[in-house]
């Protein structure tokens, strides 16, 4: 017994293994299935993606335990965890670092494809198989990459160590419990969209059943994503302990990058669904998405970030990786390429029409994405060439990204309640008359009400999101002739994306007041000192000592007062990690709708004082809560019966004429 | 000309004209904003411009932090083992700040030859160098090893 439990890191690996061989046949079998027109063949499509599932499973399982049970044996292991770390923080540790992030990877990779398996009840044979097929594609060339290069299975034996190195203090938290398995689902889960859209064009099918299908899946990955992005700004906002919430930082850009070619996909998919148009454009959309999450992993995982030279002293990952983009990029456009040529897009619309407005938006994300990559890579480009060292500053980023979310939020309200194929501008503009005066006033007198001068920022900020929201809802009130009790049979469809476009208005709120009206000040304070901020007072009321499990801090005890009443005890604490001996800032955050108080410590400076850092930012839980308005939008167009139908469901002509097809 | 093709044609000379125009005001941006890195030994020998935003880099010189009586201010020598830069900075420093350590600070370059930092970053790592310093390190005439060796004494 003893013995067995002691192999488990190699049963681990077998896993792994047995994996990667169900992924190579779950690739060329239902394919082969597909060309020999054998259904038989591929019917071992689903059977195969839940082998392949589950053998990754109990990999992931197996590394989970050997963090539970202090398995120093294996190297992994040994490098991310540690006796006294709690065990929630150990389970977490499994993606805490490069070799089991790709383990998490993959696995999910394997879920998203036993979901596919499991509720594609409704589609054609030929496809599952098609689809399948190429989510096992994927699937051996990560599985390979796993094992080859970052085995988290590895064994520091004979001579293993009898303490792990412990958990990096920064990721034991709760946010990483929470944000990279989130996030990683929204990448991977892009991996299934990739899959329909390659298997569309292999099948010459890209039609508004095809569209439909890719639909709920889009989504569902769009909403890991986006609630991944907004927990890693949190996670970043109180735990790096200086109050930022978004840096743009090149991993920070390799996951929004994803996201808004994905915005633009679900919007480009709706008008293929609807109207049959933009087919090789939204091909095209879900093959860059996808591209950029696998360039998102090549940046963050091959070194390349912190230099190109680190690149070049441990060149087997980055060039692994490289290779897989090579491979799956060139691949696609190849296919598309071929394919797309054939793909006629039939239907007329106006310059105004809904088809225009969802094209603008289409090519403002895609102009955006484009300038996050630019200012991502460049510095990386002209330091491979030897041109010497620079970065992009985050106020090249906000000139840039500004204007467009700008002009994005005036057009998606009007892509909202346009008509398809033709519309006028006049009745567009009589309909939300109400909206642009309310905007107008609204944004003039926010930042006039705040500190009496006018800022050109807030007052366009606050505007734009007003309109939006103004818009949003006057479209809501009269598509249900202004009854409250008509507004629940518009369709969850409609008012998930009612949800989602009111959150965009809210981030855009929250980004506009925490930018422009928060404030700091670093003061050097000892006990008994107080400092004033706005409208609050902090009182330093005394300092002590704090033995956590695996650390031991400095801690001090603010009273803070609005006038001269208490509204909160902050307590910030300075941590010391036994085992690494590192140096955390815990910053004490009162926390609320309208504004959030931040204290955090810096140094220990002489005779008990300690450098402190005070902000008061308004309205910042709204950048948050508008991803959540967005990711429940999200759900709930998921939820929609359209998406729900079975074959034998009444008017569905178009499935029918494709069974029958199959069967030919 | 067919109207269809007219109006596609026209539709994508817009875009043409529209992703080059986007294109051609983000490189030009790109350029206006653009933080150079700079050594010790380029401040040193007058290559770096004064008065732009820049960003330097080296190890701390043991012994040359100095703090203000009062307040927050603080001044240190950054090395890359030829030539020295003074470093003025106000307001709170990274956890991972400390003598001998490899940082990177953002600021301008003032006539006076001091460096003042708005910014001072030190990642979260004990044994990670910056990849900058790391460079200017082996820049400068001295192997950067034995000078990261004699600076950590």
């Amino acid at each position: 017994m003893t013995n067995l439990s002691g192999m488990l890191p190699e049963f681990g690996q077998l896993a792994l293994i047995f994996a990667l061989l169900v992924a190579a046949v779950q690739m060329v079998v239902p394919l082969v299935g597909v060309r020999r027109g054998q259904a038989w063949l591929m019917a071992y499509a689903r059977p195969l993606a839940s082998a392949q599932a589950l053998f990754l499973i109990i990999s992931l399982v197996i590394l989970a335990y050997c963090f539970v049970v202090d398995d120093f044996s294996v190297a992994y292991v040994a490098k991310n965890s540690n006796t006294a770390l709690p065990t929630a923080y150990k389970i977490s540790a499994v993606w805490g670092a490069h070799e089991g992030s790709l383990l998490l990877w993959v696995t999910m990779l394997g879920c998203w494809g036993l979901a596919v398996a499991w509720f594609s009840q409704s589609l054609p044979l030929d496809m599952v198989a098609r689809v399948l097929s190429i989510m096992g594609m994927v699937s051996v060339g990560f599985i390979l990459f796993t094992l080859e290069t970052s085995n988290p299975f590895d064994r520091n034996l004979p001579s293993m160590p009898q303490e792990g190195a412990d958990l990096n203090p920064l990721l034991q938290d709760f946010g990483l419990i929470v944000h990279p398995p989130t996030l990683y689902m929204g990448y991977v889960g892009l991996s299934v969209v990739f899959a329909f859209a390659l298997a569309a064009l292999l099948g010459g099918r890209l039609d508004a059943a095809w569209a439909r299908w890719s639909r709920p899946w889009t989504i569902a990955a769009w909403v890991f994503l986006t609630l991944g992005i907004a927990l890693g700004s949190w996670w970043a906002y109180y735990e790096l302990g200086w109050g930022g919430w978004w840096f743009w930082d090149p991993v920070e850009n390799a996951s929004l990058m994803p996201w808004l070619v994905a915005t633009a996909l679900l919007h480009s998919l709706a008008v293929t669904e609807k109207r049959g148009l933009f087919k090789s454009w939204t091909v095209l959309l879900a093959i860059f998405a996808f591209s950029l999450s696998l360039l998102g992993t090549f940046l963050v995982r091959s070194g390349v970030l912190t230099s190109v030279h680190a690149f070049a002293s441990d060149p087997e990952r980055g060039v692994f990786i490289l290779a897989l983009l090579g491979i799956c990029v060139g691949g696609s456009l190849l296919l598309y390429a071929i394919k797309a040529p054939t793909v006629a897009s039939v239907g007329r619309y106006e310059w105004v029409s809904r088809e225009s407005f969802l094209l603008l938006n289409n090519l403002l994300l895609l102009v955006a994405a484009f300038a996050i990559l630019l200012g991502t890579l460049y510095p990386l480009i002209i330091d491979f060439m030897g041109m010497g060292k620079l970065s992009v500053g985050a106020a090249w980023f906000n000139f840039m990204f500004v204007p467009i979310s700008v002009l994005l939020a005036l057009v998606i309200a009007l892509g909202a309640m346009a008509r398809w194929k033709a519309d006028d501008l006049k009745r567009l503009g009589s309909e939300t008359v109400a909206a642009m005066v309310a905007a107008v006033l609204l944004g003039l007198a926010v930042p006039l009400l705040a500190d009496g001068t006018m800022n050109w920022q807030v007052l366009l900020g606050m505007g734009i999101s007003f309109w939006l929201i103004g818009a949003t809802l006057l479209d809501v009130w009269k598509k249900a002739r202004g009854r409250l009790n008509r507004i629940p049979q518009l369709g969850m469809s409609y008012l998930g994306m009612v949800l989602a476009h009111i959150g965009v208005a809210i981030t855009i709120i929250g980004v506009t007041m925490v930018s422009n009206y928060s404030i700091e000040v670093s003061a050097r304070m000892a006990k008994g000192d107080t400092e004033t901020l706005g409208d609050y007072r902090f009182e330093f009321v005394d300092a002590g000592h704090i033995e956590g499990p695996n650390f031991v801090s400095d801690a001090i005890r603010f009273r803070v007062y609005d006038g001269e009443r208490q509204i909160a005890l902050l307590q910030p604490e300075k941590r010391r990690y036994n085992a690494s001996g590192s140096i955390m800032t815990e910053a004490a955050i009162d926390v609320s709708l309208l504004r959030d108080v931040y204290v955090s410590m810096g140094e220990p400076l002489a005779d008990g004082a300690w450098g402190i850092r005070l902000q008061v930012k308004p309205f910042m839980r709204w950048v948050w809560l508008g991803a959540i308005f967005m990711s429940l939008g999200g759900l709930m167009a998921m939820l929609d019966k359209r998406y729900r139908q079975r074959k034998n469901a009444p008017n569905n002509a178009v499935q029918a004429s494709t069974a029958q097809e199959v069967t030919a | 000309m067919h109207p269809k093709r007219k109006k596609r044609l026209t539709l994508i000379l817009f875009m043409v004209l529209g992703v080059g125009s986007a294109v051609g005001l983000l490189m030009y941006s790109l350029s206006q904003n653009i933080n150079l890195f700079m050594t010790p030994t380029q401040i040193a020998t007058g290559e770096a411009p004064v008065g732009r935003t820049i960003r330097a880099g080296g190890l701390v010189e043991p012994g040359t932090v100095v703090r203000d009586d009062s307040g927050l201010g603080v001044r240190f020598v950054v090395t890359d083992g030829q030539s020295e830069v003074t470093i003025a900075y106000d307001g709170i420093l990274p956890d991972l700040f400390r003598e001998g350590q490899g940082i990177v600070a953002m600021g301008k370059l003032g006539e006076d030859g001091v460096f003042v930092a708005s910014e001072v970053l030190a990642k979260h790592d004990e044994n990670y160098m910056p990849p900058e310093v790391q460079e200017a390190l082996d820049k400068a005439h001295k192997d950067g090893k034995q000078a990261l060796e004699e600076a950590r004494y």
